[in-house]
């Protein structure tokens, strides 16, 4: 068979995706079915910088399908602590797990990895350049709470400069048919260009926005980030503008009902904590969600999905 | 100014001006025995001035390094004075080996032993990125 990784979300196809987000969804319904298909396997989460929901997330996964756990969870625990590479690190765990899912705050260092060991490698974070198991996650809590990924008008708000989460989210749904994007954010703190240039070159509809007020009413997703003070050039637009990136109840009363709020997590105070109640914040289910989006991620990637789920590589498209 | 003729080695032409001692570096040059000539400012009637590298021996060369420098430089073979044979180059779709990717989030700046790596991004704009990185190469 052949190794898959997973590096980068556009290492597999729409297709692929989607047979993925139909089988986490069959695990939901049915996890009995599901929980030794993994024994005798085992998971190495190489976590090099922390994480709470990622890396835990991974282990409930695998612990779920009847495999088992192994790792660290900081590089001070491991021998990078000593100096070793990243290369080495992953050759050794290369013969002792069957699959790898692994954060480092140095960009690219999955690939390296993948380069280095027979087994999958699944990227959890590298720096702030991919995260594909957290849009795979996003993807498969608007599925759930949309029923589609196609014919949506999604805002992306606050920091949209540097949060890799927005990034990889616009480009999974920019294969998606006739979705709307309103990035909602300070000047400073918009979209890169390359982005800019994607959301174009696609002919798709889309717009940047200052005030969240302004958009809430047209809004199918909003998908929240944090905006943090240190960000702004000028302290005048962050006293103008800071409360605008803070949803409230307020705000959610300009928003349409079947309106859903998503977040990466950990959030500070860009959501305030009255909102959680309100039926259209769904950025606890999208943790749930995070879970058997990666149970599924693992039975595709060592070949242990159902028959429908193992059709080979699909040729990825944009 | 003369400069001999070669008679068994490779002329590198149409070099733009100015550009000559970056291939002088990148092809290592320096680690040749044999004489090696490099001309500066050479009069050119299409580009007005250009460098040219002359090398007094037929070494095996990296011609990405040279598509990627500028996919207009010539490369002539000289054997017993005839010219046998000229290569016109491209832009390499990849480069292994030959540029530092300088993003110092990048792995490849902490990791000694991995081959920076290349691969082409944009032909029209000539740009670049860091195959683990993404990073736009930057002089």
């Amino acid at each position: 068979m052949e190794i898959r990784n997973l590096i980068n979300i556009t290492d597999f196809s729409v297709r692929e995706i989607d047979k993925m987000i139909d089988l986490a969804e069959d695990i939901m319904e049915n996890p009995d079915a599901y929980q030794t298909r993994c024994a005798g396997k085992k998971l190495a989460t190489l976590f090099f910088e922390p994480s709470t929901r990622t890396r835990l997330s991974f282990e409930a996964a695998m612990m779920e399908l009847g495999g088992n756990v192994l790792g660290f969870s900081s590089s001070d625990s491991s021998s990078a602590a000593k100096g070793e590479s990243v290369s080495d690190t992953i050759r050794t765990v290369g013969c002792y797990a069957d699959i790898i899912a692994m954060r480092h705050p140095k960009e690219g260092a999955p690939l390296v990895a993948a380069r280095r060991t027979t087994v999958p490698i699944i990227n959890g974070g590298d720096g702030g350049h991919h995260h594909p198991t957290q849009t795979l996650t996003d993807l498969l809590t608007i599925k759930r709470e949309k029923g589609r990924l196609s014919d949506l008008t999604i805002g992306l708000c606050g920091d949209l400069q540097f949060g890799r989460t927005v990034h990889s989210l616009i480009e999974a749904m920019l294969r998606y048919p006739d979705n709307r994007f309103i990035l909602i954010s300070p000047e400073e703190l918009r979209v890169p260009p390359y982005i800019r240039e994607e959301l174009k070159s696609k002919g798709v509809e889309w717009r940047q926005v200052e005030k969240m007020e302004d958009v809430m009413g047209s809004l199918d997703i909003l998908y929240m980030t944090r905006v943090q003070r240190e960000r702004f050039f000028n302290e005048q637009d962050y006293i103008r503008l800071k409360d605008s990136y803070i949803l409230d109840n307020k705000k959610m009363e300009l928003a349409a009902e079947d309106l859903i709020v998503l977040h990466p997590l950990p959030r500070v105070n860009e959501i305030s904590v009255e909102v959680d109640d309100d039926p259209r914040a769904c950025y606890f289910k999208q943790a749930l969600c995070g879970k058997y989006i990666r149970m599924a991620l693992i039975l595709t990637l060592l070949g242990l999905a159902k028959d429908e789920m193992k059709q080979g590589k699909e040729e990825v498209t944009a | 100014m003369n400069i001999d003729g070669v008679r068994n080695g490779i002329v590198i032409d149409h070099i733009p001006a100015g550009k000559s001692m970056d291939i002088y570096g990148l092809l290592n040059l320096k680690n040749l025995v044999c004489s090696v000539a490099v001309v500066q400012n050479a009069q050119s009637k299409k580009w007005g001035k250009k460098d040219i590298i002359k090398i007094d021996e037929n070494i095996p060369l990296n011609l990405d390094v040279l598509g990627f420098v500028d996919p207009n430089i010539t490369v002539n073979i000289i054997q017993d004075g005839s010219l046998i044979k000229k290569m016109h180059l491209e832009l390499p779709e990849t480069l292994t080996g030959v540029i530092k990717c300088k993003n110092p989030r990048c792995i490849t700046t902490v990791e000694q032993e991995i081959v920076h790596s290349f691969k082409l991004a944009d032909r029209e704009k000539r740009q670049y990125r860091c195959v683990y990185c993404d990073a736009l190469y930057k002089e």
